[in-house]
């Protein structure tokens, strides 16, 4: 009787718990509400986009901030908070009016001074807006919609420079936010994009999430990237920290998440042949892989060696040992992106086909005398770890000692701003990616900086590539930059302050009942559509 | 007892102390530069060498080791470089759902593991005991990583019994809380459990030979009762220290488990703090991970000598 008992109440125990964990394990607590839950290429760290040229931090300010143009799915520039713009006809006045409605997430409006506290924050820290600040003599903004620049002498970059896509992206913030310092962090997250930052649900290494801002007005024009109207049809974003890119796919085939923004390569296949699964292109330009020598010492500080890597390398090999399938890549001889107004083969018809005759030829001109060239490896990046392999085999095909260096990709982030001789803590090479938009125009490309020791890590110094960004940057007509471009190629393909290694592209991955997703060249969450 | 007690407690001092030394200096003498991370890939030098500034990072290493330990005496572990976030709140926030693998798998773990390996002895030389023995081999060579694979594929992804990924606090219901626990632990519990059961399985064929075993035969005692009052007790010691190096290991951070079953726990943060170089993360992490040994290697003495009278300090 006793024992009888005791099961009896086990039994009990057991069914209530069997019950409890059914219903706990089965429902949601919101199920009226619309989440779309989106696995991003990194976790969100840093929430000031200016702070920092993080993608992450990049993609967050698309989220919670607006911009006053945005470039489209082609590339082109468009009014975003902009309603209307006015040049002088000397060229040296701009005078903007911002859309009406606008306001932040506070419900305060967006204003003039708002913006004008912006860009000043911005100018100060972004490269591009550094050098559209050499030109402004003054801003002034207004407690209304209005704010205008005066420049010293005409240029075409006001445009360009505003609708700059990529980091850091002027965004407007409120003018007490904006007055902080640039290189301190900003701490009040407000904004007066189409999504509210909801700083209490931030779990650092676990989630991101943001609520829809109704209070935003979207522009009238459907939209296109990110320009044209931003209308959001889901309640939340949630940007969910997921590790393991196994665990990724088997959470986006059980509903579990919504959207992968990056998928692996390696992936792809099994995600194509998933039913529940569909891979959507949505960056037209890609990103690009781009060899970046140190021009501080031998042998990279010598012109001929380095045009000799042009005739050696081939895109092919590097695309192919990492992406893998031709539907994810395309060789392309323009340095600034395939399928953009300044893509151009100038200079480089003949580079990239692995003349390894042309090369060496080079190489003995250059006098090169077998110093060891060592090139960084990062190993635990699979979208890079396999290019150096195979820029070690060209290198050598053409006579170069290369040293292969393996080290995480972190130690490569504090390494490549050595300046040291490589035999003492420095370096000689290494590969990395940017997003193809980065580099779609000779101003917003960091490697194309020759400024020496100004310019960005590697340090290249090349007067004529500088005083060419400069006529880029001071011509007004945008129908004379593709000539300019092409004499930039024509110097960089004699003396490269980078190499480009092809594009490539990564398709998102999404649940089969998301639609809407915007074709943009930075990732952004307007638009999506989530049948439940 | 009291005095061991006490002793013991001092000798955590200049244990933390040494941890500290060690783990701030292999920190600072490990490549790579937090500041260069943050700015991002185009970020100038002059960007780079501003943040430094700000991260503190511009000062001597002495100045910055006298900082830290002076605040972290006072109860500040210091902030995140990244998130801006002080290093205590990430630990507070992430340490409830490594508490809870831990506390399940280790249930998990035991629940299985002791009667396996105390059958397994009491069956010596049997198809049993050569099953389990067989099995806790596998156990401690499969990695769980393929494991956790194993149980997503079948009871996730096949079967639809679980979800494939995350963690719900208790807070927003405890079924849910277990129902999200079942599969991670499930796959972490399998190498604890090849542990505990050999070892279980060891401790007591070694008192089952025991003359005192036999003496509880004589008397008439059933065998569950020589098994349990008897042998599993004397046998206790080393299954209890086998179980509290699991516990630290546990809390310590499970790593490969959390990423696949994606819990926002403490292995995934110290990866990440680590990849980051941030400093003050890793520090903070690093001195709760020992003083967490310390404590366990504490009551792990304690508890000898409850379970063995003859031990005395």
């Amino acid at each position: 009787m006793r024992k009888f008992s005791r099961r009896g109440l086990l039994g009990t125990a057991a069914l209530a718990i069997t019950l409890s964990l059914g219903l706990g394990g089965g429902t949601t607590s919101a199920q009226a509400e619309s989440v779309l839950r989106v696995n991003m290429h990194s976790d969100l760290k840093i929430v000031d986009p200016i702070w920092t040229t993080a993608y992450m931090s990049r993609n967050y300010g698309y989220m919670v901030y607006d911009t006053l143009f945005g470039m489209n799915s082609k590339g082109e520039i468009k009014m975003q908070m902009v309603e209307s713009m006015e040049v002088s006809d000397d060229g040296k006045l701009y005078d903007f009016k911002l859309r009406s409605g606008m306001t932040f997430h506070d419900g305060a409006p967006v204003t003039g001074d708002d913006v004008v506290a912006s860009l000043t924050r911005w100018g100060a820290k972004d490269a591009m807006g550094q050098l559209l600040m050499t030109f402004v003599t003054d801003m002034t903004g207004s407690d209304g919609d209005g704010f205008q620049i005066k420049l010293s002498k005409p240029t075409g970059l006001v445009v360009q420079a505003l609708g700059k896509p990529s980091s850091n992206v002027p965004f407007i913030m409120p003018a007490s936010v904006a007055a902080t310092p640039p290189g301190d962090q900003i701490t009040d997250y407000t904004g007066s994009g189409p999504f509210v930052f909801l700083e209490d649900e931030w779990k650092p290494g676990d989630k991101a999430e943001f609520a829809k801002f109704e209070a935003y007005k979207p522009r009238s024009e459907p939209n296109d990237g990110l320009a044209g109207g931003k209308v959001v049809h889901v309640d939340k974003v949630v940007w969910k920290v997921i590790r393991d890119a196994q665990t990724k796919m088997n959470a986006l085939s059980k509903g579990e998440i919504d959207v992968i923004e990056s998928p692996s390569h390696d992936l792809l296949p099994l995600m194509e042949a998933d039913e529940n699964i569909k891979l959507v292109d949505l960056n037209p330009f890609g990103n690009q892989y781009t060899f970046r020598p140190n021009a501080l010492h031998p042998p990279f500080n010598n012109p001929k060696v380095l045009e000799a890597l042009l005739y050696a390398f081939n895109q092919e090999d590097f695309v192919q040992s990492t992406v893998g399938s031709d539907k994810y890549y395309k060789l392309c001889k323009a340095m600034f992106i395939c399928g953009t107004p300044l893509a151009s083969e100038a200079g480089f018809e003949d580079k990239f086909e692995s003349n390894y005759a042309k090369a060496r030829e080079l190489i003995a001109e250059s006098g090169y005398d077998g110093t060891p060239v060592l090139i960084m490896h990062p190993t635990d990046l699979a979208i890079l770890g396999n290019l150096v392999p195979v820029a070690k085999q060209h290198m050598e095909a053409i006579g170069l000692n290369v040293e292969m260096v393996a080290m995480d990709w972190q130690t490569l982030v504090g390494r490549r701003n050595k300046r040291e001789l490589p035999a003492d803590g420095g370096w000689n090479a290494f590969i990395t990616s940017w997003n193809s938009v980065d580099n779609a125009s000779p101003l917003s490309t960091p490697m194309l900086n020759a400024a020496c020791d100004k310019a960005l890590f590697g340090w290249p110094c090349n007067d004529k590539i500088q005083e060419l960004r400069m006529e880029f940057a001071n011509e007004a007509d945008a129908s004379k930059h593709l000539a300019i471009v092409e004499k930039i190629q024509m110097e960089a393909s004699k003396n490269p302050t980078h190499i480009h290694l092809g594009q490539w592209y990564s398709p998102a991955a999404m649940g089969a009942n998301i639609s809407g997703a915007p074709v943009s060249p930075v990732v952004a969450f307007w638009g999506y559509k989530k049948d439940e | 007892m009291l005095v061991y007690l006490i002793k013991r407690i001092l000798a955590v001092i200049p244990v933390m102390l040494i941890v500290a030394v060690i783990v701030f200096l292999m920190l600072r003498l490990t490549p790579g530069d937090p500041a260069a991370i943050i700015a991002g890939d185009a970020a100038t030098s002059a960007d780079i060498d501003l943040i430094r500034e700000k991260l503190g990072l511009e000062r001597s290493l002495i100045e910055q080791f006298v900082l830290w330990i002076g605040n972290m005496l006072g109860g500040d572990f210091g902030e995140s470089f990244y998130y801006k976030r002080s290093v205590t709140s990430m630990i507070s926030d992430r340490i409830w759902p490594t508490l809870a693998l831990a506390t399940f798998t280790i249930v998990i773990a035991c629940v299985v593991a002791v009667p396996l390996g105390t059958l397994a002895a009491y069956k010596q030389g049997s198809w049993l005991d050569r099953t389990v023995m067989g099995m806790s081999v596998l156990g401690f060579s499969v990695p769980v990583f393929v494991i956790g694979y194993v149980l997503i594929y079948v009871f996730a992804v096949k079967l639809d019994w679980f979800p494939v990924q995350g963690y719900q606090p208790i807070a927003d219901g405890f079924g849910g809380f277990i129902y999200r626990l079942i599969l991670p632990s499930s796959a972490l519990s399998v190498i604890f459990i090849a542990l505990i059961a050999r070892m279980t399985r060891t401790s007591v064929l070694e008192v089952l030979n025991e003359d005192y075993i036999r003496t509880a035969r004589a008397k008439g005692l059933s065998e569950t009762k020589v098994m349990t009052r008897h042998a599993l007790r004397n046998a206790a010691v080393p299954i209890v220290t086998v179980i509290g190096i699991a516990i630290a290991v546990l809390i310590s951070g499970v790593v490969v488990t959390e990423s696949v079953f994606v819990i926002p726990g403490l292995g995934t943060l110290t990866i990440d703090a680590i990849q980051g170089r941030d400093y003050p993360t890793v520090q903070g992490l690093i001195m709760l991970f020992s003083f967490v040994y310390v404590l366990i290697n504490l009551v792990i003495d304690v508890i000898y000598s409850l379970l063995d009278p003859r031990i005395r300090y």
